[in-house]
């Protein structure tokens, strides 16, 4: 194991010598985050190597105005909201779907069969399925849907607010944050999506992107082979994380993804607007698209004065950068949903950083 | 939110499973992974199999979900 750390370190070590600058390396991934910040890998990397917490995590990269839209559907009666627990806490314009629990109308579910079952219990109610996740979440719902199709579940519907990580690399790189050298690409959106689909950022943008399961080791092997390409001035699309991803990912989840949805551009916090980067219902399913079943338009969410988790997912500061940040913004009073999640880059900071905190 | 858990099929019927994750067990779908068979151990992600995985990588992910998270609270959370 040691002998694998000080091969990666020295490959780090070149790297740096070669660039003769910073050297800035972006994880897409929220749970590469806490394994990052748990493990200590930061305070054993030279100086010239910095790690940039990107927009990986799903809670975080949602936009202020769909929790907004979550918010005033479960205001309705005649709606049962449905949600992964993760989205339980984030803040809306007015308080979170926790501060609205009272109402009754709203459920923590762990997948979205649990949703489907919530509409053939409660044939009274709507429900409306909390559809988050990037890839790996994503043929869940997907599954759902066409069930609900098959079986006739009318009063079931989905909120999607599906994001696909690519094109959220992409714009980064086209124009919100350029210094980026290269991805630690996520290990479970992989698996769907086959690390054969950061080709189009190798090619288009020549960032070496390399795949990495969420062990320590497999993260320092990482950097490593990020550090490696970089020394040597190219940049290819590499997985390390061999156990169980492969070039192509699943096929089938993408086929039932495919059959389902379509890209469409839509909002990330932080990130604003960004073209087919977000997963919408296809035609043929818009009966089981919330967005049409209540006639909703989605529209941008107000940033929350004086938060500044949109930089922080670029990538452009780090928490501690943010005057709110273990001050007003504390995971048990968060602020932002970098804050709020427990895999945002806040709340890694606050819980591992090395930020000096008060209080 | 992205992470998947290791769990050994311990009952299949159709594309309904049964999975043992650390000694829990729950419902599972294996409708993006059809060629699994009962007593595989496959990752899961919110309630389906999204992958087969080996004996050796799934303990090290037990190992590291042991240590990264209390497993305890996954009722709550799909990020296990």
């Amino acid at each position: 194991m040691l002998e694998k750390i000080y091969k990666a370190q020295s490959l780090m070590n070149s790297a740096c010598e070669s660039l003769g600058r910073q050297i800035n390396i972006m994880e897409v991934c929220g749970t590469h985050t806490v394994s990052i910040f748990r493990s200590g890998i930061r305070s054993t990397l030279p100086k010239g190597v910095k790690l940039l917490s990107g927009p990986g995590c799903p809670v975080c990269v949602t936009d202020q105005g769909y929790i907004d839209t979550v918010l005033a559907l479960a205001e309705r009666s005649d709606c049962l909201i449905a949600t992964y627990g993760d989205m339980i806490r984030v803040p809306g314009s007015s308080g979170s779907l926790e501060t609205k629990q009272s109402s009754a109308n709203i459920k923590i579910v762990l997948s979205s069969e649990d949703a489907l079952q919530l509409a053939k219990d409660n044939p009274e109610k709507t429900i409306v399925f909390v559809a988050v996740g990037f890839e790996t979440t994503a043929p869940a719902t997907a599954v759902a849907v066409q069930e609900a199709a098959a079986k006739s579940i009318d009063n079931f519907c989905v909120l999607s607010g599906h994001k696909l990580v690519v094109p959220a690399m992409r714009a980064l790189l086209s124009g919100k944050n350029d210094k980026i050298d290269a991805f630690l690409c996520p290990g479970h959106v992989s698996v769907i999506i086959g690390f054969g689909a950061f080709a189009e950022i190798v090619e288009g943008f020549g960032r070496p992107c390399v795949v990495a399961g969420f062990e320590p080791m497999q993260i320092i092997e990482g950097l490593g082979e990020i550090c490696r390409q970089l020394a040597k001035g190219f940049a290819e699309l590499k997985s390390i994380y061999t156990a169980v991803v492969t070039e192509e990912g699943n096929t089938t989840a993408q086929k039932i993804i495919a059959e389902c949805f379509e890209p469409a551009d839509g909002y990330w916090r932080g990130l604003g607007k960004i073209e087919k980067s977000t997963l919408k219902l296809k035609d043929k399913y818009s009966r089981f698209d919330a967005l049409n079943r209540f006639n909703i338009t989605e529209t941008p969410g107000k940033e929350i004065k004086g938060c500044r988790c949109g930089e922080v997912l670029c990538g452009l500061i780090e928490p501690p950068e943010c005057k709110l940040f273990a001050k007003s913004c504390r995971p048990d009073s968060a602020v932002g949903p970098c804050m709020v999640s427990s895999e945002g880059a806040c709340a890694a900071w606050f819980k591992y950083g090395d930020a000096k905190r008060t209080g | 939110m992205c992470l998947a858990i290791p769990a050994r099929i311990v009952e299949l019927e159709g594309d309904n499973a049964v999975v043992d994750a650390m000694g829990n067990r729950y419902r599972a779908k294996t409708t993006l992974l059809p060629e699994t068979k009962l007593g595989d151990l496959v990752l899961v992600h919110a309630g389906f199999a999204i992958s087969l995985v080996d004996e050796e990588e799934a303990k090290k992910t037990w190992q590291l979900l042991a240590e990264i998270s209390d497993f305890d609270e996954t009722p709550n959370k799909v990020s296990g």
